[in-house]
């Protein structure tokens, strides 16, 4: 199935989870924090959170900025 | 007077909490993660502002944070909404800030109007003020120096109110002192002033004014040395906050003689 991450199409297995999509990602580890169709999801939901076909999702981190 | 006394016994306080310094700082536009942290501890910052940005899918994830230059332990960190040019999207990126923060509450809200001047969007940074607040945010806003505005969002909820000196990262120093006059004598709660300080003097003349704090990014970051141009501004700040305490004395147009007039020779 394909979902949009951060803004571009990415094809990935039905019924991914969040926490499946962070580790393929290479983000498994790393201080993220992720939206599904502009719903915050929770780290403590990342396992349970199975994604949709079309949804659109943003994993964010923190950077320099004034 | 030393500065320790002077600072313990002058805190800023944002949403309940004490701080010793009144400069806060940006860590945009440096050479690295080592010179941020260089650059923040010779300012003796004590919160500093940081974007949320969507990570490089398909880039090396493994590849130093700022998190781990900045610590959250050490820092106050106020994620803030930098790049949103609308109500909808600096909220959406303050809950993103929450939930990376681990419910972090504290953020800068800035709500930009046009690429070119960087004004803030008022009426949308109104409207994000009122969600932000009403969810429980403690929401510093950048705004414009308009002291009715001002107030509008002190009396929304804000828990520090953030006029601009000049256009962010112009370096234009203070442009209307009249104005942020009017908006720290009407305030009860901080005013610093953010964006458009240049060099020391435009902080100092900004804290003499009687601003809370200042904050700052390119004025430091874009300095040649840049960790020396910090160590200014920590400076600048304590002179400028002694001397607004210290209360100026009053501009006159003719001279009055420093020595006594009577006893003169001849």
């Amino acid at each position: 199935m394909y979902i949009t991450l951060n803004g571009s199409p990415r094809d990935c297995a039905p019924a991914t989870t969040v926490a499946q999509l962070l580790q393929e990602a290479g983000y498994g580890s790393r201080r993220v924090a992720v939206e599904v169709n502009h719903q915050i999801v929770p780290r403590s939901q990342h396992t349970s959170h199975g994604l949709s076909e079309g949804d659109q999702v943003e994993i964010v981190h923190a950077i320099g900025g004034g | 007077m030393n500065t320790k006394t002077f600072d313990s016994a002058d805190p800023l306080i944002i949403a309940g909490k004490s701080y010793g310094s009144r400069l806060l700082t940006g860590t945009g536009k440096y050479k690295d993660f080592d010179e941020t942290r260089r650059a923040t501890q010779a300012a003796a910052a004590e919160i500093v502002t940081l974007a949320i940005r969507r990570v490089n899918i398909g880039q090396d994830a493994s590849q130093p944070n700022l998190l781990d230059a900045l610590p959250p332990d050490e820092f106050t960190l106020l994620p803030n909404t930098a790049g949103c040019y609308n109500a909808v999207d600096a909220v959406r990126t303050c809950k993103l800030a929450r939930e990376l923060l681990d419910g972090h509450k504290l953020v800068k809200l800035e709500v930009l109007g046009d690429q070119r001047t960087l004004f803030p969007d008022v009426v949308e940074t109104l409207k994000a003020a009122e969600t932000l607040v009403a969810d429980g945010f403690d929401v510093m806003v950048y705004t414009s120096d308009d002291p009715i505005l001002a107030k509008r969002l002190e009396e929304i909820g804000c828990v520090a109110v953030m006029p601009l000196a000049a256009p962010i990262g112009s370096g234009l120093g203070i442009q209307n002192r009249y104005n942020l006059l009017e908006i720290i004598e009407n305030a009860k709660v901080p005013i610093i002033v953010d964006a458009g300080v240049g060099t020391a003097s435009d902080a100092a003349i900004a804290m003499e004014l009687g601003c809370d704090g200042v904050l700052m990014n390119t004025a430091i970051a874009g300095a040649k040395d840049p960790v020396l141009m910090a160590h200014a501004m920590k400076l600048a700040i304590q002179a400028g906050r002694a001397a607004f305490k210290a209360g100026r004395i009053p501009r006159k147009r003719f001279a009055s003689a420093s020595s006594p007039i009577d006893g003169t020779i001849g």
